[in-house]
Parts: C-alpha cells; structure tokens; sequence
C-alpha cells in the first residue's frame, strides 16, 4: 500500500481534477480515501501548508498548490520535455489552458439569470482566442508529430484534452471548426491509461451538479455569482 | 554575444516583477519595452508574438516565452534558483505560489474602486500574516539555515523577499512577530545582486498609482 499517493479534496473535479488526469495518464494508482476537507482545513499549521487543498500525499511529502503538483508529478513521470525549452513550452500551454478551465469550472457557480450569458463568453473565449492556438499548433502535426512539444506525449497533451473534453460538456458541438483539434482528441483518448480513465469506474469525477454546488459553498464559503469576466484570482473564504 | 533578454510589459509592476526580481538578482541584464499605447499593444498582438495575446512577454535565447510562470520557471532553471532535485524544485514551486498569489492579490487591489482596494488590501496584509508569513517562519526556524531551500540561494527565496517588501508597503510593522523572516529579510537584501536592484535607478518597479492603472485600463479596455 505504501508508496500510492494519497489525494485530499473533496468529492468533486475542482482543482484536484488536472491532478486525477495526470496521475491516470502516467498509470498511477492512487490511494482511495475517504474525502473529509472540512476537517483538513481546520488542521491549522498542520498538513495543509496554506490551510488549503488539493494535497497530496506522496514520497514522504505532503504538497500542496495545484501547479506544484502537477509540475512534480509531470517531471517525475517524464511527461515534462527533456529539456528546459521543451518544459518553458509545456508550461505556456498548460497556463493558457488555465484561464480557461477556470472559467469552466466555476460556471455552475454562476447565478441562474447569468449562466446563459456567462455560458455565451465561455464558449466565445474558447473559440476565438483559445482552441485557435492550439489547432495552429497542431499544424505541425502534418509534419508527422502527434503531440504539442517534443514530438512525445507530455502533461500538455493531457491538459488539452482534459479542457477540450469540458468545453465539450458546455457544448458538444464545440470543436466544430478545429479538425486538427478532433483528430488529437481522437488520438489522445486513445492512449491505453487515458482511455481506461475515461471509463466509468476510474477516479475520474462528474461534473459539478446541483446538489454538490451546496457542499462546496459551504465548504469553501463561496459566493454564488462571484464569476468574473477576466478573473484571473478567485478568491475563497472559509 | 549573446543579446540581452528583452522584456515586453506595461510601465509598472504587475505581473512582470517577480521577473524583473529573478533576472536582477541572477545577476542578468535584460532590456525593456514598455507598452504605453493601445496601438502599441495591438502591434504586438497582431506580429502573433503573444501567445494568447497578452503580456508578459518576453525574448530569450531565441525563444518568445507568455504566461508568467511559464517565464519564471524557465529562468529559475536556467539560472540554477530551483533546487538540485525534483523534491527540492517542488518545495520552491510551493512557497512560490503561495507567494505569487499574495503579490498578485496586491496587484490586482490597485484596479478596484478605492473603498474596495482598501478592504483588499487590509484583507492582503491579514492574509499575510496569519497564513503565509507564520509558515515561512516555521521553515526558517525548523531547518535553522539561511535559505528556504536546501541550503542554497533559490527562487524560493527571492519570491519571499519581494512579497515582504510588498506586504510592508502596506503594513510597515507585518514582520513585528517574525523574527526569524526579518533576519531573513535584511540577509537577502544584502545578496550583492539584490542590493543593487534595491537602490534607486534599477529596474525595480514602484507600486501602481492612478496614472498607471489608467494606462493599463485604457490598453486593455476595462
């Protein structure tokens, strides 16, 4: 049992899902555990460093800030280029999917008389400033490369398809326009521990539902339609 | 010869500082371009030099580096300010971003309307010393050496300074109970490199006033 990492987080994707993805894509096990962060966070100066999750429990360290993370684990299971310049490039995809998946993320938190609109930016973001980038990027691949950097699979690739596949949830349509996209979401899925994360039974989460909305908030004392249009801090309170 | 790395941002501190800090006290010479006009802006959107369309940039080693962090992780590796092994680089991230995320708050307090900016920053300053300053302390005072990380001058350490420095603009006296953070504080301030960024004429940044929040708001349209 020693030597599976141990995941903190409540029961739902949040933070900790980039996480959940990266660790299935490197075909780690993790520790199943009892979710309990109501607790966690009380443990003042304890294992949560900032007083907040995601956590990680992993060789004999407990981490925690999300990006520390997913740059440990990346580097560790050689999904971080070979090199600085290859890493410099991960990195530039991986925090230009950010901003997205933030505000994907944090839309059901949106009130009612703002999801259709909050949902119109999302979708617009998406289309105009971000999957551009990435079917250009993916231009290359006519040269016979299948992945973003280093002509290998990296945390990037995974990130990508992890936020194609959210955007997707918003709009199933939503790839319309990006053949390349398509192709590398076709591809990537494909990958054996991808794919095997992709079905139902893996450590993969659902999608925020209403009745998880209210836990959360309690939780993490969110305010409901705190959703910003160029919201590059979400600031939490409990 | 190698060129100089040249940086691409707005007159002021925020989000390019933490790399004007990494670069100064690594001892690098870098260039600037500050953007000043809407129309110098969408030039460099249009020659598709940013990524996403936004600043930071910047032009180092042939490359054409955005995102913030994407920029500081690669000169914190280039420069060897980021641990000796993959533990001691995930240590740096983590009081990293604990502190790129108190600057960046402080940052962003400077666009709100003034009874709000107020609120945020008193809230920055009791952030800082009730949750992110006691941790440091602890490290400090667990290990007993001078530096965050493994024994040696790091990112980590630079990061901290800054945010000090920032969170006593707002509070002169937030170190009042940190002992161990202000022998830290007046050590890194007199690395060489550093104190040399820390005298007038370098090109450390002040903190954003109205005119620079005009100019950011009118570039940016918000």
């Amino acid at each position: 049992m020693a030597g599976k990492p141990k995941l903190h987080y409540f029961n739902g994707r949040g933070r900790m899902e980039s996480i959940r993805w990266l660790l299935a894509a490197a075909g780690v096990e993790v520790r199943r555990t009892v979710n309990n962060p109501t607790f966690l966070c009380t443990f003042k100066g304890g294992t949560l460093m900032y007083e907040q999750v995601p956590m990680v429990e992993i060789d004999g360290m407990n981490l925690v800030e999300t990006r520390a993370i997913l740059r440990y684990l990346a580097a560790k299971y050689n999904l971080y280029g070979r090199n600085i310049q290859e890493q410099a490039w991960i990195d530039m995809y991986v925090e230009g999917l950010k901003d997205l998946s933030d505000m994907i993320m944090f839309f059901p938190l949106s009130l009612p008389g703002e999801k259709e609109m909050n949902l119109e930016y999302i979708l617009e973001r998406a289309t105009t400033k971000f999957f551009p980038v990435y079917e250009k990027v993916s231009d290359k691949f006519y040269h016979g490369q299948d992945f973003l950097v280093g002509n290998r699979l990296s945390w990037a690739d995974i990130q990508l398809l992890e936020v194609i596949l959210m955007a997707e949830e918003c709009k199933p349509s939503v790839l319309t326009g990006f053949p390349l996209l398509q192709e590398f979401k076709a591809r990537i899925s494909y990958i054996p521990t991808i794919q095997k994360f992709l079905q139902p039974g893996s450590q993969r989460k659902p999608p925020l539902d209403e009745s998880s909305i209210e836990s959360v908030k309690n939780i993490f004392k969110f305010e409901r339609g705190m959703f910003l249009k160029n919201m590059s801090t979400i600031v939490a309170e409990y | 010869m190698a060129t100089k790395p040249k940086l691409y941002y707005f007159r002021g501190r925020g989000r390019m500082e933490s790399i004007r800090w990494l670069l100064a006290a690594a001892g690098v010479e870098f260039e600037e371009e500050f953007i000043e006009t809407a129309e110098q802006y969408e030039k460099l959107q249009k020659d598709g030099r940013l990524l996403f369309g936004q600043v930071p940039m910047i032009e180092i080693d042939g490359m054409v580096l955005t995102q913030t962090r994407a920029i500081l992780s690669y000169l914190a590796a280039k420069y060897d300010l980021y641990g000796k092994d993959l533990k001691e680089t995930v240590r740096i991230n983590m009081y990293a971003d604990g502190t790129l995320d108190l600057m960046l708050m402080i940052a962003l307090a400077a666009f709100k309307p003034p009874a709000e900016k107020e609120e945020s920053l008193a809230l920055v300053a009791q952030k800082a010393q009730t949750r992110y300053f006691p941790v440091f302390e602890k490290i400090l005072k667990d290990h007993g050496q001078d530096f965050l990380v493994g024994n040696k001058f790091s990112w980590a350490d630079i990061q901290l300074l800054e945010a000090i420095l920032m969170v006593e603009e707002l509070n002169a006296s937030v170190l009042s109970d940190f002992r161990l953070l202000q022998a830290f504080k007046t050590r890194i301030s007199n690395i060489p490199t550093i104190k040399k960024f820390l005298q007038p004429g370098s090109q450390r940044q002040p903190p954003p006033d109205s005119h620079y929040v005009e100019v950011v708001r009118s570039i940016l349209h918000f």
